[in-house]
């Protein structure tokens, strides 16, 4: 008993540091899930010409808090006929397999849990997606059609796209030459430039199936709501519920931070390698400072005072970041940390973007019919991944070759890519033209 | 000792849900143990240092091979599956073929007993700074050393994979 004590204490003592930024990342994922999606519906009712919610506090910036309050009141329901211990577990389940994928991810070059994992980036991949076993046994628990049929639609959808993605991201690790995440970005840096550069085409199958690995709009079909109430949620409510809602959102800035380690350059700045463009370390404070001075000029025009005091809050915290943000520049005695700070905020931008990104998409296309998902996912998708890793295999050899490196390797790889694309639209083509009605008129056994 | 608690842990749940995939009624729950059984034995795959080990463990068996299994488990009508009585014919061949394996474990045990120093086989993480990188390794094994053997397997694997396509397949 007492070795078991002092292993613990011994445990704790080296491994510290992981461990408050576990319980750090536990405590803020959800306040960030629900700012996203405040976020998320600010630009949805941006787009269709709304103002989106404004109630809670300036423009709506409390709403997530009285969301989450209003939701962990809510009567806890648990149909009678369900699978008590499965529903109990389900959204947990999902919930944990969301969170365990943050740990191998890096936030810069100083945020990590799991530090310099050999298996880096698959760690990341192969936790997540055993959220969808929340999905699953959840739909299946719950002991209802809509729930079970949004059940089944996931799973099927999660493995046809696995495949694709898997595939994509083996185009992206065939030029890091490692799983490592801190390897993978210092390859970029080597080479000078993003691997989404070098295999556009790896980039964008990974896009498309990421979004349909974290059930979006327009592949949102396991929660259709036209057809099947809220899919594999319907018997969901409070405190289950918005555990199901953190997974989603979880897994989206998951995603969004593998496909920006991989392909959009992790926390490299924009051209790192180029002397002259130093001045793009100064933007982060910059930025965080005109976005405190906006704030600031609204104060005035708030209705009540405290939505004034609350707007000169806000401005005071983006201040407080510029700060942070500007002190590695400035205090010599900070220098040290200026990779982790700026790299910190080019990474988060970067995946601001990307979800930015789905949430767009997700405003602007309508919804796949679900036979039409498993095509896109199956005729094109994954022939198309599989040629690309080929061709940016062959690519690479030819490049190798030339002793072509860095930016001279787009030479090789474009048109690969060019050559990857055409031939899976041949392929999709071909496919259409052998069973031309078939296609539309075969009614889908879990459609 | 940290060691110890973490094996021992693993291995317990491993061997307890293994049990439990069999003896349950309902197949969703026989399927969740499944999936806890082969969680567990990646946890001990990870403290032995074998990262790949534990992740492939998990993508493959977890990820990919149990995601169709529930998927097809709910396909089919569990009702029918419950009311049939099971264990109906090999009970008696079962019992034989574990009493067999228990015999051996035992063996093994008994014999390990009177080596030197050591009553109880001892379960010490290898250590970390002595391995080489562990995907490197795997890779180097599998695309280098054993590159016939590996090849000859995966076309064996794609037979399969096309035989079962055109089995499934209807013919029109």
């Amino acid at each position: 008993m007492q070795g078991v004590i002092q292993a613990t204490m011994d445990f704790v003592k080296q491994y510290w540091a992981p461990l408050v930024c576990s319980l750090a990342i536990v405590a803020i994922l959800p306040l960030v899930a629900g700012y996203i999606v405040l976020v998320e519906r600010k630009i949805m009712a941006d787009m269709q010409a709304r103002l989106g919610p404004m109630r809670v506090g300036p423009h709506g910036l409390l709403q997530p808090i009285a969301d989450a309050v209003k939701l962990l009141i809510k009567e806890d329901i648990i149909p009678d006929e369900a699978d008590k211990l499965v529903f109990w577990l389900a959204p947990v389940l999902s919930v944990a397999a969301a969170l365990l994928a943050m740990a191998g991810l890096a936030i810069g070059p100083a945020f990590q849990i799991a530090k310099d994992i050999n298996i880096g980036i698959l760690f990341v991949v192969g936790v997540s997606a055993l959220g969808i076993f929340g999905i699953v046994l959840g739909g299946w628990a719950s002991n209802s059609h809509y729930s079970l049929i949004g059940a089944l639609r996931s799973s099927a959808q999660l493995v046809s796209y696995e495949t694709a993605a898997g595939m994509a991201l083996v185009c992206g690790l065939l030029f890091a030459g490692s799983l490592n995440i801190t390897s993978i970005v210092q390859a970029q840096y080597d080479q000078g430039i993003w691997f989404g550069l070098l295999a556009p085409v790896a980039f964008f199958t990974y896009l498309v199936a990421s979004i349909a690995e974290t059930n979006r709009a327009p592949f949102d079909l396991p929660e259709a709501e036209s057809e099947l109430v809220a899919g594999y949620m319907t018997e969901f409510s409070g405190f289950r519920w918005s555990l199901y809602f953190l997974a989603e959102y979880t897994n989206m800035i998951v995603v969004a931070s593998v496909a920006t380690t991989l392909f959009l350059g992790g926390w490299l700045r924009p051209f790192p390698r180029t002397t002259w463009l130093n001045f793009l370390d100064f933007l982060p404070p910059l930025a965080m400072i005109g976005v405190a001075a906006y704030c600031f000029m609204r104060t005035p025009k708030q209705p009540a005072r405290v939505q004034q005091m609350f707007m000169l809050a806000v401005a005071g915290l983006c201040l407080a970041v510029a700060l942070v943000l500007a002190a590695p520049l400035v205090v010599p005695a900070v220098k040290p940390f200026h990779d982790g700070i700026l790299g910190a905020f080019w990474f988060i931008l970067k995946v601001s973007l990307y979800i930015y990104f789905f949430m767009w998409l997700r405003f602007t296309l309508p919804r796949y019919r679900f036979d039409q998902l498993m095509r896109l996912g199956w005729h094109f998708l994954i022939p198309l991944s599989i040629i690309n890793v080929l061709v940016i295999g062959i690519a690479m050899i030819v490049g190798q070759y030339f002793n072509l490196t860095g930016g001279a390797l787009l030479l090789t790889t474009i048109p690969a890519s060019i050559i990857a694309l055409i031939v899976a639209l041949f392929i999709l083509a071909s496919e259409q033209k052998s069973e031309p009605q078939k296609a539309s008129a075969a009614p889908d056994s879990y459609a | 000792m940290l060691d110890q608690v973490i094996f021992y842990t693993f291995a317990a749940i491993a061997v307890i849900s293994a049990i439990l995939t069999v003896t349950r009624r309902n197949v969703v729950h026989s399927a969740i143990f499944l999936i806890t059984a082969l969680l567990a034995t990646a946890g001990i795959f990870l403290q032995l240092r074998a990262e790949f080990l534990f992740i492939v463990q998990i993508i493959l068996y977890v990820g990919g091979i149990m995601v169709l299994f529930v998927f097809v488990i709910m396909l089919v009508n569990l009702d029918e599956a419950v009311r049939q009585m099971r264990f109906a014919r090999q009970k008696w061949v079962s019992l034989l073929v574990s009493l067999a394996l228990a015999a051996q474990v035992g063996l093994m045990f008994w014999s390990s007993r009177k080596m030197p120093g050591q009553g109880m086989p001892k379960f010490v993480a290898a250590p970390v700074d002595k391995l080489p990188a562990n995907s490197e390794a795997v890779a180097q094994s599998l695309f280098q050393t054993y590159l016939l053997p590996f090849e000859i397997a995966s076309v064996l694997l794609l037979v399969a994979m096309i035989g079962a396509v055109v089995m499934a397949k209807k013919r029109t």
